[in-house]
Protein backbone atom coordinates (compact mmCIF):
# COMPACT_ATOMS: atom_id res chain seq x y z
CA UNK A 1 0.00 0.00 0.00
CA UNK A 2 1.57 3.49 -1.11
CA UNK A 3 0.83 6.63 0.95
CA UNK A 4 -1.71 9.32 -0.12
CA UNK A 5 1.09 11.77 -1.05
CA UNK A 6 3.31 8.88 -3.06
CA UNK A 7 2.42 10.63 -6.62
CA UNK A 8 0.12 8.25 -7.91
CA UNK A 9 -1.84 9.17 -11.08
CA UNK A 10 -4.95 7.94 -12.45
CA UNK A 11 -6.17 8.09 -16.09
CA UNK A 12 -9.57 7.88 -16.50
CA UNK A 13 -11.61 7.70 -19.94
CA UNK A 14 -8.84 10.50 -21.20
CA UNK A 15 -9.71 11.57 -24.70
CA UNK A 16 -8.46 14.84 -26.98
CA UNK A 17 -8.46 15.85 -30.51
CA UNK A 18 -7.33 18.35 -32.24
CA UNK A 19 -9.93 20.01 -35.71
CA UNK A 20 -7.61 20.45 -38.44
CA UNK A 21 -8.37 22.61 -41.29
CA UNK A 22 -10.68 20.10 -42.97
CA UNK A 23 -11.27 17.44 -40.80
CA UNK A 24 -10.97 16.65 -37.21
CA UNK A 25 -8.00 14.50 -35.47
CA UNK A 26 -8.89 12.55 -32.59
CA UNK A 27 -5.23 11.80 -30.97
CA UNK A 28 -5.86 10.05 -27.47
CA UNK A 29 -8.86 7.88 -27.15
CA UNK A 30 -10.50 6.88 -23.59
CA UNK A 31 -7.29 6.25 -22.27
CA UNK A 32 -7.64 4.34 -18.45
CA UNK A 33 -4.23 3.50 -16.79
CA UNK A 34 -3.14 3.62 -13.11
CA UNK A 35 -0.38 4.79 -12.11
CA UNK A 36 1.53 3.62 -8.77
CA UNK A 37 3.55 6.47 -7.21
CA UNK A 38 6.98 6.04 -7.25
CA UNK A 39 6.71 3.83 -10.06
CA UNK A 40 8.32 4.40 -14.07
CA UNK A 41 6.15 4.51 -17.23
CA UNK A 42 7.01 5.31 -20.52
CA UNK A 43 5.35 6.23 -23.43
CA UNK A 44 6.37 5.08 -26.45
CA UNK A 45 4.65 5.18 -30.15
CA UNK A 46 4.93 5.86 -33.47
CA UNK A 47 5.26 9.71 -34.37
CA UNK A 48 1.93 11.84 -34.17
CA UNK A 49 0.92 8.80 -31.97
CA UNK A 50 0.04 11.66 -29.35
CA UNK A 51 3.06 10.99 -26.57
CA UNK A 52 3.72 14.77 -26.52
CA UNK A 53 -0.16 15.37 -26.28
CA UNK A 54 -0.80 13.19 -23.11
CA UNK A 55 2.49 14.04 -21.58
CA UNK A 56 1.06 17.64 -21.68
CA UNK A 57 -2.06 16.80 -20.24
CA UNK A 58 -0.42 15.16 -17.36
CA UNK A 59 1.44 18.19 -16.87
CA UNK A 60 -1.51 20.41 -17.62
CA UNK A 61 0.10 22.22 -20.08
CA UNK A 62 -3.49 21.64 -22.20
CA UNK A 63 -6.92 20.22 -21.05
CA UNK A 64 -8.42 17.06 -22.28
CA UNK A 65 -11.65 16.63 -23.90
CA UNK A 66 -13.16 14.44 -22.16
CA UNK A 67 -12.01 12.36 -18.80
CA UNK A 68 -9.79 13.22 -16.73
CA UNK A 69 -6.74 12.70 -14.57
CA UNK A 70 -6.07 12.31 -10.42
CA UNK A 71 -3.04 12.51 -8.73
CA UNK A 72 -3.47 11.08 -5.43
CA UNK A 73 -7.08 11.02 -5.58
CA UNK A 74 -7.52 14.80 -6.49
CA UNK A 75 -8.32 15.77 -10.02
CA UNK A 76 -5.86 17.87 -12.21
CA UNK A 77 -6.42 21.10 -13.25
CA UNK A 78 -3.66 22.71 -14.46
CA UNK A 79 -0.11 22.78 -13.34
CA UNK A 80 0.67 22.06 -10.34
CA UNK A 81 3.24 22.24 -7.81
CA UNK A 82 3.44 18.29 -7.55
CA UNK A 83 4.52 17.65 -11.00
CA UNK A 84 7.72 19.22 -12.82
CA UNK A 85 8.58 18.91 -16.37
CA UNK A 86 11.73 18.23 -18.58
CA UNK A 87 11.16 19.58 -21.88
CA UNK A 88 13.00 17.96 -25.07
CA UNK A 89 15.38 21.43 -24.72
CA UNK A 90 17.31 22.22 -21.93
CA UNK A 91 15.09 25.63 -21.77
CA UNK A 92 17.10 27.28 -19.78
CA UNK A 93 16.77 31.14 -19.54
CA UNK A 94 20.20 32.49 -21.43
CA UNK A 95 20.46 35.41 -18.86
CA UNK A 96 20.47 33.46 -15.68
CA UNK A 97 23.88 31.23 -14.85
CA UNK A 98 23.10 27.27 -14.03
CA UNK A 99 22.85 27.86 -10.66
CA UNK A 100 19.88 30.89 -10.81
CA UNK A 101 18.12 28.75 -13.12
CA UNK A 102 18.05 25.76 -11.08
CA UNK A 103 16.73 27.89 -8.61
CA UNK A 104 14.41 29.71 -10.59
CA UNK A 105 11.69 27.15 -11.11
CA UNK A 106 11.53 27.25 -6.33
CA UNK A 107 11.91 30.86 -7.12
CA UNK A 108 8.69 31.36 -9.44
CA UNK A 109 7.02 29.41 -6.23
CA UNK A 110 7.44 32.10 -3.79
CA UNK A 111 10.39 30.47 -1.92
CA UNK A 112 12.99 33.06 -0.60
CA UNK A 113 15.97 33.43 -3.14
CA UNK A 114 18.56 32.19 -0.33
CA UNK A 115 16.73 29.45 0.53
CA UNK A 116 16.23 28.92 -3.31
CA UNK A 117 20.06 28.86 -3.73
CA UNK A 118 20.66 26.93 -1.48
CA UNK A 119 18.33 23.96 -2.51
CA UNK A 120 19.69 24.66 -6.19
CA UNK A 121 23.38 24.28 -4.94
CA UNK A 122 22.32 20.90 -3.63
CA UNK A 123 20.76 19.46 -7.49
CA UNK A 124 23.51 21.46 -9.39
CA UNK A 125 25.68 18.90 -7.27
CA UNK A 126 23.57 15.93 -7.84
CA UNK A 127 24.00 16.53 -11.91
CA UNK A 128 27.22 16.56 -11.21
CA UNK A 129 27.93 20.45 -12.42
CA UNK A 130 29.28 22.09 -9.27
CA UNK A 131 32.22 23.65 -11.07
CA UNK A 132 30.02 25.24 -13.71
CA UNK A 133 27.45 26.71 -11.63
CA UNK A 134 27.96 30.33 -12.07
CA UNK A 135 28.59 29.69 -16.03
CA UNK A 136 25.97 31.53 -18.64
CA UNK A 137 24.14 28.51 -20.57
CA UNK A 138 25.52 29.72 -23.55
CA UNK A 139 28.95 28.17 -22.13
CA UNK A 140 27.60 24.70 -21.72
CA UNK A 141 27.73 21.45 -24.15
CA UNK A 142 23.68 19.81 -25.24
CA UNK A 143 24.29 17.44 -22.25
CA UNK A 144 25.19 19.63 -19.49
CA UNK A 145 22.32 22.41 -20.51
CA UNK A 146 20.24 19.25 -20.34
CA UNK A 147 21.42 18.55 -16.75
CA UNK A 148 20.79 21.64 -15.80
CA UNK A 149 17.04 21.55 -16.82
CA UNK A 150 16.89 18.21 -14.91
CA UNK A 151 18.03 19.76 -12.11
CA UNK A 152 15.32 22.34 -12.22
CA UNK A 153 12.69 20.24 -12.12
CA UNK A 154 14.54 18.14 -9.13
CA UNK A 155 14.95 21.35 -7.23
CA UNK A 156 11.16 21.62 -6.49
CA UNK A 157 11.15 18.43 -5.27
CA UNK A 158 7.96 16.85 -7.40
CA UNK A 159 5.76 14.19 -6.90
CA UNK A 160 6.16 13.28 -10.38
CA UNK A 161 8.37 14.33 -12.87
CA UNK A 162 7.02 14.12 -16.76
CA UNK A 163 9.80 14.22 -19.17
CA UNK A 164 9.20 14.51 -23.04
CA UNK A 165 12.24 12.84 -25.07
CA UNK A 166 14.71 14.46 -22.94
CA UNK A 167 17.73 12.80 -24.61
CA UNK A 168 16.25 13.23 -27.88
CA UNK A 169 18.98 15.44 -29.20
CA UNK A 170 21.96 14.06 -27.39
CA UNK A 171 24.70 11.50 -28.96
CA UNK A 172 24.65 7.72 -27.89
CA UNK A 173 27.70 7.78 -25.58
CA UNK A 174 25.89 11.35 -23.38
CA UNK A 175 22.43 9.20 -23.93
CA UNK A 176 23.59 6.60 -22.21
CA UNK A 177 25.33 7.96 -19.41
CA UNK A 178 22.22 10.33 -18.84
CA UNK A 179 20.10 7.61 -18.66
CA UNK A 180 22.06 6.07 -16.20
CA UNK A 181 21.97 9.21 -13.90
CA UNK A 182 18.50 9.44 -14.66
CA UNK A 183 17.98 5.92 -13.28
CA UNK A 184 20.17 6.95 -9.53
CA UNK A 185 18.07 10.10 -9.45
CA UNK A 186 14.66 8.58 -9.78
CA UNK A 187 16.03 5.66 -7.28
CA UNK A 188 16.82 8.24 -4.38
CA UNK A 189 14.22 11.10 -5.23
CA UNK A 190 11.50 8.42 -5.14
CA UNK A 191 9.31 10.41 -7.48
CA UNK A 192 6.72 9.05 -10.05
CA UNK A 193 8.62 8.70 -13.49
CA UNK A 194 6.80 9.41 -17.01
CA UNK A 195 8.93 9.32 -19.65
CA UNK A 196 8.28 9.78 -23.26
CA UNK A 197 10.79 8.04 -26.02
CA UNK A 198 11.12 7.10 -29.12
CA UNK A 199 14.03 4.63 -27.97
CA UNK A 200 12.50 1.23 -26.80
CA UNK A 201 15.74 0.76 -25.28
CA UNK A 202 15.28 3.59 -23.79
CA UNK A 203 11.81 2.63 -22.10
CA UNK A 204 12.84 -1.00 -21.11
CA UNK A 205 15.95 0.98 -19.46
CA UNK A 206 14.21 3.13 -17.26
CA UNK A 207 10.97 2.02 -16.67
CA UNK A 208 8.84 -0.63 -14.85
CA UNK A 209 6.00 -0.27 -17.51
CA UNK A 210 5.82 0.48 -20.99
CA UNK A 211 2.82 1.86 -22.48
CA UNK A 212 2.43 1.65 -26.19
CA UNK A 213 0.31 4.37 -27.87
CA UNK A 214 -1.35 2.91 -31.38
CA UNK A 215 -1.50 4.84 -34.45
CA UNK A 216 -5.56 5.24 -34.71
CA UNK A 217 -8.71 4.09 -32.66
CA UNK A 218 -6.90 0.60 -30.90
CA UNK A 219 -6.84 0.42 -27.54
CA UNK A 220 -3.07 1.46 -26.21
CA UNK A 221 -1.26 -1.54 -24.80
CA UNK A 222 0.92 -1.92 -21.20
CA UNK A 223 3.70 -4.01 -21.37
CA UNK A 224 5.52 -4.84 -17.85
CA UNK A 225 8.94 -4.40 -18.01
CA UNK A 226 10.06 -5.33 -14.49
CA UNK A 227 13.46 -6.58 -15.09
CA UNK A 228 15.96 -6.82 -12.01
CA UNK A 229 18.05 -3.27 -11.29
CA UNK A 230 20.44 -2.47 -12.36
CA UNK A 231 19.68 -3.50 -15.91
CA UNK A 232 22.51 -4.91 -18.45
CA UNK A 233 20.60 -3.77 -22.21
CA UNK A 234 22.73 -7.33 -22.90
CA UNK A 235 21.16 -9.67 -20.53
CA UNK A 236 19.01 -12.10 -22.73
CA UNK A 237 15.97 -10.74 -20.47
CA UNK A 238 16.27 -7.71 -21.51
CA UNK A 239 16.88 -8.64 -25.26
CA UNK A 240 13.22 -10.62 -24.92
CA UNK A 241 11.62 -7.65 -23.48
CA UNK A 242 13.25 -5.36 -26.32
CA UNK A 243 11.99 -8.18 -28.91
CA UNK A 244 8.11 -8.39 -27.18
CA UNK A 245 7.96 -4.21 -27.38
CA UNK A 246 9.15 -4.82 -31.07
CA UNK A 247 6.46 -7.16 -31.98
CA UNK A 248 4.34 -4.71 -30.60
CA UNK A 249 5.13 -2.49 -33.19
CA UNK A 250 4.87 -5.21 -35.91
CA UNK A 251 8.32 -5.07 -36.22
CA UNK A 252 9.55 -8.84 -35.24
CA UNK B 1 43.19 22.02 -17.98
CA UNK B 2 39.69 21.01 -18.59
CA UNK B 3 37.66 20.68 -22.31
CA UNK B 4 36.31 24.65 -22.24
CA UNK B 5 39.56 25.78 -20.36
CA UNK B 6 41.24 24.83 -23.77
CA UNK B 7 38.32 26.09 -25.91
CA UNK B 8 38.90 29.75 -23.99
CA UNK B 9 42.46 29.64 -24.06
CA UNK B 10 42.24 28.68 -28.34
CA UNK B 11 39.79 31.45 -28.72
CA UNK B 12 41.99 34.31 -26.57
CA UNK B 13 45.06 33.55 -29.04
CA UNK B 14 42.71 34.03 -31.91
CA UNK B 15 41.18 37.40 -31.09
CA UNK B 16 43.14 39.34 -28.89
CA UNK B 17 46.38 40.76 -30.60
CA UNK B 18 49.31 40.01 -29.34
CA UNK B 19 50.92 43.87 -28.81
CA UNK B 20 48.33 46.42 -27.77
CA UNK B 21 49.96 48.67 -29.50
CA UNK B 22 49.20 46.96 -32.64
CA UNK B 23 45.59 46.77 -31.73
CA UNK B 24 45.35 50.87 -30.99
CA UNK B 25 46.86 51.05 -34.50
CA UNK B 26 44.52 49.00 -35.54
CA UNK B 27 41.84 50.21 -34.61
CA UNK B 28 42.72 54.39 -34.60
CA UNK B 29 45.28 54.32 -37.40
CA UNK B 30 43.34 55.26 -39.97
CA UNK B 31 41.35 58.35 -38.07
CA UNK B 32 44.71 59.47 -36.94
CA UNK B 33 45.73 59.27 -40.15
CA UNK B 34 42.69 61.67 -41.48
CA UNK B 35 43.56 64.45 -39.05
CA UNK B 36 47.01 64.20 -39.93
CA UNK B 37 46.41 65.11 -43.28
CA UNK B 38 43.41 67.74 -42.42
CA UNK B 39 45.86 69.18 -40.47
CA UNK B 40 48.76 69.27 -43.20
CA UNK B 41 46.53 69.73 -45.85
CA UNK B 42 45.10 73.22 -44.39
CA UNK B 43 48.40 74.33 -43.31
CA UNK B 44 50.17 73.69 -46.36
CA UNK B 45 47.50 75.66 -47.95
CA UNK B 46 46.96 72.67 -49.95
CA UNK B 47 42.94 73.44 -49.22
CA UNK B 48 41.55 77.06 -48.22
CA UNK B 49 42.11 77.20 -45.17
CA UNK B 50 39.22 79.43 -44.48
CA UNK B 51 37.10 76.89 -45.46
CA UNK B 52 39.13 74.47 -43.88
CA UNK B 53 40.99 75.75 -40.86
CA UNK B 54 43.58 73.74 -39.01
CA UNK B 55 42.65 72.00 -36.31
CA UNK B 56 44.57 73.78 -33.57
CA UNK B 57 42.55 76.90 -34.86
CA UNK B 58 39.16 74.45 -34.65
CA UNK B 59 40.89 73.06 -31.10
CA UNK B 60 41.54 77.23 -30.06
CA UNK B 61 38.19 77.94 -30.44
CA UNK B 62 36.57 75.10 -28.81
CA UNK B 63 38.71 75.71 -26.04
CA UNK B 64 37.88 79.68 -25.71
CA UNK B 65 33.99 78.59 -26.33
CA UNK B 66 33.92 76.21 -23.29
CA UNK B 67 36.47 78.37 -21.25
CA UNK B 68 34.53 81.72 -21.61
CA UNK B 69 31.37 79.52 -20.76
CA UNK B 70 29.63 80.25 -23.97
CA UNK B 71 29.46 77.25 -25.85
CA UNK B 72 28.76 75.51 -22.33
CA UNK B 73 25.40 77.42 -22.21
CA UNK B 74 24.60 76.31 -25.39
CA UNK B 75 25.79 72.61 -24.45
CA UNK B 76 23.40 72.44 -22.09
CA UNK B 77 20.05 73.35 -23.89
CA UNK B 78 20.98 71.27 -26.23
CA UNK B 79 21.59 68.55 -23.79
CA UNK B 80 18.17 69.90 -22.32
CA UNK B 81 15.78 69.78 -25.30
CA UNK B 82 17.27 65.93 -26.75
CA UNK B 83 17.45 64.73 -23.35
CA UNK B 84 13.70 65.83 -22.58
CA UNK B 85 12.22 64.25 -25.61
CA UNK B 86 14.53 61.26 -25.56
CA UNK B 87 13.41 60.70 -22.13
CA UNK B 88 9.53 60.95 -22.87
CA UNK B 89 10.61 58.62 -26.16
CA UNK B 90 11.55 55.96 -23.49
CA UNK B 91 9.04 56.86 -20.90
CA UNK B 92 5.87 56.24 -24.11
CA UNK B 93 7.40 54.24 -26.42
CA UNK B 94 9.11 51.43 -23.91
CA UNK B 95 5.50 50.94 -22.07
CA UNK B 96 3.47 50.93 -25.32
CA UNK B 97 5.73 48.62 -26.97
CA UNK B 98 5.74 46.41 -24.10
CA UNK B 99 2.00 46.41 -24.56
CA UNK B 100 2.06 45.28 -28.35
CA UNK B 101 4.10 43.22 -28.31
CA UNK B 102 2.01 41.08 -25.60
CA UNK B 103 -1.63 42.22 -26.78
CA UNK B 104 -2.46 41.18 -29.86
CA UNK B 105 -5.70 43.50 -29.43
CA UNK B 106 -3.25 46.35 -28.78
CA UNK B 107 -0.69 45.92 -31.69
CA UNK B 108 -3.54 45.37 -34.53
CA UNK B 109 -4.94 48.83 -32.98
CA UNK B 110 -2.36 50.67 -32.73
CA UNK B 111 -0.50 49.16 -35.92
CA UNK B 112 -1.77 50.74 -39.41
CA UNK B 113 -1.82 54.27 -37.60
CA UNK B 114 1.82 54.00 -36.02
CA UNK B 115 2.91 52.75 -39.79
CA UNK B 116 1.67 55.78 -41.05
CA UNK B 117 2.95 58.23 -38.60
CA UNK B 118 6.76 56.69 -38.93
CA UNK B 119 6.53 56.80 -42.83
CA UNK B 120 6.12 60.98 -42.34
CA UNK B 121 9.08 62.39 -41.96
CA UNK B 122 9.21 63.75 -39.00
CA UNK B 123 11.37 66.74 -40.40
CA UNK B 124 8.48 67.12 -43.10
CA UNK B 125 5.97 67.59 -39.70
CA UNK B 126 8.20 70.30 -37.99
CA UNK B 127 6.22 73.32 -39.78
CA UNK B 128 3.11 71.77 -38.51
CA UNK B 129 4.53 71.22 -34.97
CA UNK B 130 5.41 74.86 -34.86
CA UNK B 131 1.93 75.82 -35.80
CA UNK B 132 0.86 74.24 -33.53
CA UNK B 133 2.61 74.81 -30.35
CA UNK B 134 5.05 77.75 -31.62
CA UNK B 135 8.66 78.51 -32.17
CA UNK B 136 9.32 78.17 -28.75
CA UNK B 137 10.96 74.94 -27.26
CA UNK B 138 8.00 72.65 -26.95
CA UNK B 139 8.26 72.35 -31.13
CA UNK B 140 11.50 71.94 -30.70
CA UNK B 141 11.34 69.03 -28.12
CA UNK B 142 8.00 67.97 -30.14
CA UNK B 143 10.02 66.94 -33.43
CA UNK B 144 12.63 64.96 -31.56
CA UNK B 145 10.23 63.64 -29.53
CA UNK B 146 8.26 62.50 -32.55
CA UNK B 147 11.35 60.91 -34.48
CA UNK B 148 12.83 58.90 -31.45
CA UNK B 149 9.71 57.41 -30.50
CA UNK B 150 9.16 55.27 -33.45
CA UNK B 151 12.69 53.06 -33.21
CA UNK B 152 12.10 52.77 -29.03
CA UNK B 153 8.33 51.74 -29.88
CA UNK B 154 8.90 49.38 -32.93
CA UNK B 155 12.35 47.88 -31.53
CA UNK B 156 9.89 46.99 -28.18
CA UNK B 157 7.44 45.61 -29.56
CA UNK B 158 9.49 43.46 -31.77
CA UNK B 159 11.69 42.49 -29.23
CA UNK B 160 9.01 40.69 -26.66
CA UNK B 161 7.38 39.15 -29.83
CA UNK B 162 10.22 37.20 -30.31
CA UNK B 163 10.36 36.09 -27.16
CA UNK B 164 10.60 32.13 -27.32
CA UNK B 165 7.41 31.12 -26.35
CA UNK B 166 8.99 27.77 -24.93
CA UNK B 167 10.70 29.73 -22.54
CA UNK B 168 7.30 31.11 -21.72
CA UNK B 169 5.74 27.63 -21.47
CA UNK B 170 8.63 26.83 -19.44
CA UNK B 171 8.07 29.60 -16.34
CA UNK B 172 4.50 28.69 -16.74
CA UNK B 173 4.82 24.96 -16.03
CA UNK B 174 6.14 25.93 -12.65
CA UNK B 175 3.01 28.03 -11.81
CA UNK B 176 4.37 31.41 -12.84
CA UNK B 177 1.61 33.72 -12.84
CA UNK B 178 1.37 36.00 -15.87
CA UNK B 179 3.54 38.81 -13.70
CA UNK B 180 5.99 36.98 -12.80
CA UNK B 181 6.40 35.38 -16.42
CA UNK B 182 6.52 38.87 -17.59
CA UNK B 183 9.06 40.10 -15.16
CA UNK B 184 11.27 37.29 -15.10
CA UNK B 185 11.05 36.08 -18.71
CA UNK B 186 9.82 38.59 -21.27
CA UNK B 187 11.47 41.75 -20.38
CA UNK B 188 14.83 40.31 -19.94
CA UNK B 189 14.61 38.22 -23.10
CA UNK B 190 13.48 41.83 -24.85
CA UNK B 191 16.40 43.48 -23.14
CA UNK B 192 18.93 43.43 -26.19
CA UNK B 193 16.55 44.18 -28.83
CA UNK B 194 15.03 47.31 -26.94
CA UNK B 195 18.59 48.34 -26.66
CA UNK B 196 18.96 48.50 -30.15
CA UNK B 197 16.31 50.79 -30.38
CA UNK B 198 17.83 53.17 -27.76
CA UNK B 199 20.88 53.21 -29.67
CA UNK B 200 18.83 53.94 -32.95
CA UNK B 201 16.71 57.08 -31.03
CA UNK B 202 19.82 58.59 -29.45
CA UNK B 203 21.32 59.14 -33.20
CA UNK B 204 17.70 60.35 -34.13
CA UNK B 205 17.44 62.46 -31.24
CA UNK B 206 20.70 64.55 -32.54
CA UNK B 207 19.94 64.55 -36.14
CA UNK B 208 16.80 66.19 -34.77
CA UNK B 209 18.04 68.09 -32.29
CA UNK B 210 20.54 70.11 -35.10
CA UNK B 211 18.01 70.32 -37.86
CA UNK B 212 15.47 72.00 -35.25
CA UNK B 213 17.96 73.95 -33.80
CA UNK B 214 19.06 75.33 -37.24
CA UNK B 215 15.49 76.17 -38.08
CA UNK B 216 13.99 78.49 -35.16
CA UNK B 217 16.88 78.85 -32.76
CA UNK B 218 19.33 81.48 -30.75
CA UNK B 219 20.98 79.17 -28.65
CA UNK B 220 21.92 75.47 -28.78
CA UNK B 221 24.92 73.50 -30.27
CA UNK B 222 23.00 73.24 -33.64
CA UNK B 223 22.32 77.34 -33.73
CA UNK B 224 26.02 77.36 -32.67
CA UNK B 225 26.92 75.78 -36.51
CA UNK B 226 24.90 77.94 -38.49
CA UNK B 227 25.56 80.90 -36.56
CA UNK B 228 29.06 80.62 -36.60
CA UNK B 229 28.74 79.91 -40.08
CA UNK B 230 26.40 82.95 -40.93
CA UNK B 231 29.13 85.22 -39.27
CA UNK B 232 31.95 83.27 -40.93
CA UNK B 233 33.61 81.97 -37.90
CA UNK B 234 34.84 78.73 -39.52
CA UNK B 235 37.11 77.37 -36.81
CA UNK B 236 33.96 77.90 -34.31
CA UNK B 237 31.36 76.55 -36.54
CA UNK B 238 34.40 72.83 -36.67
CA UNK B 239 33.99 73.14 -33.02
CA UNK B 240 30.34 72.99 -32.61
CA UNK B 241 30.45 70.09 -35.30
CA UNK B 242 32.82 68.35 -33.65
CA UNK B 243 31.27 69.07 -30.39
CA UNK B 244 28.16 67.06 -31.89
CA UNK B 245 29.79 63.99 -33.14
CA UNK B 246 31.25 64.12 -29.32
CA UNK B 247 27.87 64.16 -28.00
CA UNK B 248 26.61 61.33 -30.41
CA UNK B 249 29.90 59.11 -29.50
CA UNK B 250 29.57 59.99 -26.03
CA UNK B 251 25.51 59.17 -25.54
CA UNK B 252 26.11 55.67 -27.77
CA UNK B 253 29.01 54.67 -25.29
CA UNK B 254 27.16 55.12 -22.24
CA UNK B 255 24.28 53.06 -23.83
CA UNK B 256 26.86 50.07 -25.10
CA UNK B 257 27.66 50.58 -21.35
CA UNK B 258 24.64 50.25 -19.86
CA UNK B 259 23.81 47.14 -22.42
CA UNK B 260 26.94 45.42 -21.63
CA UNK B 261 26.28 46.05 -17.85
CA UNK B 262 22.46 44.77 -17.93
CA UNK B 263 23.03 41.79 -20.92
CA UNK B 264 26.19 40.35 -19.81
CA UNK B 265 25.02 36.65 -20.70
CA UNK B 266 24.14 37.60 -23.89
CA UNK B 267 27.15 36.80 -26.93
CA UNK B 268 27.44 40.16 -28.37
CA UNK B 269 28.38 42.22 -25.61
CA UNK B 270 30.73 39.53 -23.92
N1 LIG C 1 -1.80 22.17 -31.21
C1 LIG C 1 -2.18 21.23 -32.11
N2 LIG C 1 -3.08 21.52 -33.06
C2 LIG C 1 -3.46 20.59 -33.96
N3 LIG C 1 -3.01 19.35 -33.97
C3 LIG C 1 -2.10 18.99 -33.06
C4 LIG C 1 -1.63 19.91 -32.08
N4 LIG C 1 -0.73 19.28 -31.28
C5 LIG C 1 -0.65 18.04 -31.76
N5 LIG C 1 -1.47 17.84 -32.81
C6 LIG C 1 -1.66 16.61 -33.56
O1 LIG C 1 -1.83 15.57 -32.65
C7 LIG C 1 -1.14 14.42 -33.07
C8 LIG C 1 -0.25 13.91 -31.95
O2 LIG C 1 0.76 14.85 -31.71
P1 LIG C 1 1.89 14.62 -30.63
O3 LIG C 1 2.77 15.78 -30.63
O4 LIG C 1 1.24 14.27 -29.35
O5 LIG C 1 2.62 13.33 -31.24
P2 LIG C 1 3.87 12.55 -30.68
O6 LIG C 1 3.44 11.17 -30.41
O7 LIG C 1 4.50 13.28 -29.56
O8 LIG C 1 4.80 12.56 -31.96
P3 LIG C 1 6.40 12.67 -32.04
O9 LIG C 1 6.91 11.31 -31.72
O10 LIG C 1 6.63 12.99 -33.49
O11 LIG C 1 6.84 13.72 -31.12
C9 LIG C 1 -0.39 14.77 -34.33
O12 LIG C 1 -1.05 14.22 -35.42
C10 LIG C 1 -0.44 16.27 -34.38
O13 LIG C 1 -0.61 16.68 -35.71
MG1 LIG D 1 6.35 14.42 -29.30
Amino acid sequence: MTSLQSGGLSLRNLSKGYALADRQLSVLNGINLDIEGGSSLAIVGASGSGKTTLLRILAGLEDPDRGGVTIDGTPVRGVGTERAVIFQEPRLLPWLTVLDNVAFGLEVRGTPRAEALERARHYVRLVGLSDFAGVWPRQLSGGMAQRVGIARALTVQPRILLLDEPFGALDAMTRLVMQEELVRIWGEEKVTMIVVTHDLEEAIYLADQVLVLPKGEDAPRLIETDLPRPRDRTSPAFVRQREALLREFGLH
Amino acid sequence: MSFPDILRTAARSLTLPRLPALAILRRYGLLAAFLVLWQAASKTGWVNPAVFPPLDAIAAALWKGLSTGALLDDIAISLQRAGTAYAAAIAIGIPVGLLMGQIRLVEQALDPILQLFRQTSALALYPVFILLLGLGEASKIFVIFWATLFPILLATTGGVKEVDAKLVEMARSYGASRLTVFRRVILPAALPAIFIGLRLSATTALLLLIASEMIGANKGVGFQVMNAQYNFQIPLMFAAIFLLAGLGLLANALLVALQRRLCRWSDRTN
